[in-house]
């Protein structure tokens, strides 16, 4: 077979010139390089945030790492802590962290769910503005304040009007067993439950905003009272952001320092009794972290704070999908923290 | 049926009167405090209590001068530090953040806005105390900067998104680069609310006192230099709160009364600056 020469391809012509993009255009597309230098710096900003967060994990991570090589996983139900026998494990302080939280919710929530319900749905409508914002206040004044006001104001009132009716009634309950003493559990309890009364609320008020009406309508139209209207139609239909919003107020009161230290009484023990002194982990940070002097100390301490934020975060980020679930994009509730 | 109906129409009417007083009692809790605040706190305050500092433990008299200072110095340079972070990344939300990394950024700024303080109180000594060896009035800046940019993001972000599309249609019409557009109109006319943003995140970070506790310290006496302890409202309250004299829970209430003036005042004013521009709309 004879091959045929193979003719070279000849090379394209010279490309014309195309002009370059019309200049005219340039800054409708946004492609003029002070465009860029413009939304390049907005970006990294905007990075600081992820770089924070990643760098507040490692750090702490790291800080924490002499202690998690230590105790292992034995640090979170030991209860002694000793740090004259460098002997660490922060057992009462979770345990009280989550008895704390879980008495202010328990206060809270009704509280502030029923605040939510009456300002969207019975009160008046020149009530609603002021009461919201009154009780969106609640959450302007400083945690160091409210623990002032616990301790010089709530504790005295406890133990006069509040802690003998309890004894006298629930007394025979493992749950309030002991003297009195002032900073106790259920003080610390009580001062959360303010503190995260706001946050429920304006989250839980924002969600019940964003039902849409046709849902109370048709209960209402299909003879349901305002009441039922309320728990069959309105409630239900929120029922994730609600309990998006109860979560928000957890990680609030799991994370809360100063004026829990100043009430909650700061002792390394268990007790179920809400009568009694305990601690919690934020409290123990705030407490003994700038007293901490061997390395070990700090480390243990750092873990407690390791553990804090990943719990906080964890319950942050849960209670985040969950309202966003009901008002997907919009920013509810971001304007009460 | 109708004793049914009764009953429905009763039971109506006692959970609203139930969800009312709910409400009643949360502004009552309010109310008290701020009573107490006042009833306790009024009497204190005199001249005297604003110009001097701390006398010795034990002691009549003094003020909380240096504390007022250390408060300005340290909320100013947390938001000298905090607010163009934070408001960069506000901006950068509204204008770019339609895609993955603004998802991404939008949700870790909510999940920070609930980090314990005291955490970041850990981060700021790690990185600015523990390395020079001494506390610092900086080191709390750095602390509550770290603790607004998140806040102020969010707020920006959504007073920014307020703006009404036409307005940066037109200014694009008219031949504006988008980032003048972001700036002159679109940022300009949001002002008001990245303001009040702005305010609120303050009002919020002056009142802290966890993760100053080992980054500033603290300081009895009257300082300004920010490489050095510094005292500030919310430390002096926590330290003369918790200590054993008569004179200190006097000093504490009076200094509990102007620091929750100061929030207040500085809420009211950002309330007041939305009112000027949204006043019709909210």
């Amino acid at each position: 077979m004879t091959t045929l020469p193979i003719e070279p391809v000849p090379a394209p012509p010279p490309s014309i010139e195309t002009p370059s993009a019309e200049p005219r255009w340039t800054s409708l597309r946004g492609v003029n390089a002070s465009d860029r230098i413009y939304k390049g710096l907005l970006t990294v900003l905007a990075l600081a945030l992820p770089l924070l967060i990643i760098a507040l994990f490692v750090q702490l991570f790291f800080s924490a790492l002499p202690a998690i090589k230590r105790f292992g996983f034995s640090f979170l139900w030991t209860s002694t802590w000793d740090p004259v026998a460098e002997i660490y494990g922060a057992a009462p302080m979770i345990f009280g962290t989550l008895a704390s939280s879980f008495l202010a919710l328990l206060i809270a929530v009704p509280l502030a769910v029923g605040v939510a319900i009456y300002l969207t749905e019975f009160a008046p409508r020149w009530v609603r503005q002021p009461v919201a914002f009154l009780v969106e206040m609640l959450a302007a004044i400083p945690s160091v304040v409210y623990g002032l006001w616990g301790v010089f104001v709530l504790i005295p009132f406890l133990r006069s009007y509040v802690v003998p009716p309890l004894k006298a009634v629930l007394g025979w309950t493992p749950f309030f067993q002991g003297v009195f003493y002032g900073n106790s559990l259920l003080a610390g309890g009580i001062i959360l439950a303010i503190m995260i009364v706001p946050y429920i609320a304006a989250v839980s008020r924002e969600v019940l905003l964003a039902v849409p009406s046709s849902q109370r309508e048709a209960a209402l139209g299909m003879g349901a009272t305002r009441w039922e209207a309320v728990w069959t139609a309105v409630l239900p239909y929120g029922r994730a952001g609600l309990i998006g919003a109860i979560i928000l107020g957890l990680g609030r009161a799991l994370g809360e320092t100063m004026a829990v230290t100043m009430v909650i009484g700061n002792r390394h023990d268990i007790s179920l009794s809400a009568l009694q002194p305990a601690y919690t982990m934020a409290a123990a940070v705030a407490n003994e972290f700038s007293e901490a002097t061997t390395s070990m100390y700090q480390s243990a301490l750092a873990e407690v704070g390791l553990m804090l934020f990943v719990i906080t975060i964890l319950v942050n980020a849960f209670a985040r999908v969950l309202i966003w679930r009901v008002a997907r994009g919009t920013a509810v509730g971001s304007k009460a923290l | 049926m109708i004793a049914r109906t009764v009953w429905r129409r009763i039971s109506s009417g006692v959970m609203t009167g139930i969800v009312a007083l709910l409400s009643f009692t949360a502004v009552l809790a309010l109310v008290l405090i701020l009573a107490d605040l006042i009833a306790k706190g009024a009497s204190s305050i005199d001249w005297a209590f604003f110009t001097k500092s701390p006398v010795p433990a034990g002691e009549t008299g003094g003020g909380v001068a240096n504390a007022i200072v250390g408060t300005g110095i340290i909320v100013g340079l947390a938001a000298l530090i905090g607010l163009p972070i934070g408001i960069g990344a506000g901006l950068y939300l509204a204008e770019y953040g339609a895609g993955r990394l603004g998802f991404m950024v939008r949700f870790i700024a909510d999940v920070m806005n609930g980090t314990p303080s005291i955490v970041i109180g850990i981060f700021a000594w790690t990185w600015m105390v523990k390395p020079v060896g001494r506390f610092s009035a900086l080191a709390g800046s750095a602390a509550l900067a770290i603790l607004m940019i998140p806040m102020i993001a969010r707020t920006t972000e959504e007073m920014v998104r307020l703006v009404p599309h036409s307005l940066r249609e037109a200014a694009l019409a008219l031949g504006y680069p988008r980032w003048r557009t972001s700036l002159r109109v679109v940022a300009r006319t949001a002002l008001g609310g990245i303001v009040t943003g702005c305010l609120v995140g303050v009002a919020r970070i002056a009142g802290e006192t966890a993760p100053l506790l080992f980054t500033a310290l603290g300081n009895l006496n009257f300082s300004t230099a920010v490489t050095h302890p510094m005292q500030t409202l919310s430390l002096q309250i926590y330290v003369y709160a918790t200590g054993p004299f008569e004179e200190w829970h006097r000093l504490a209430w009076a200094a509990a009364l102007v620091l929750m003036g100061l929030v207040l005042v500085l809420s009211m004013l950002a309330r007041w600056v939305t009112r000027q521009r949204y006043g019709r709309v909210r």
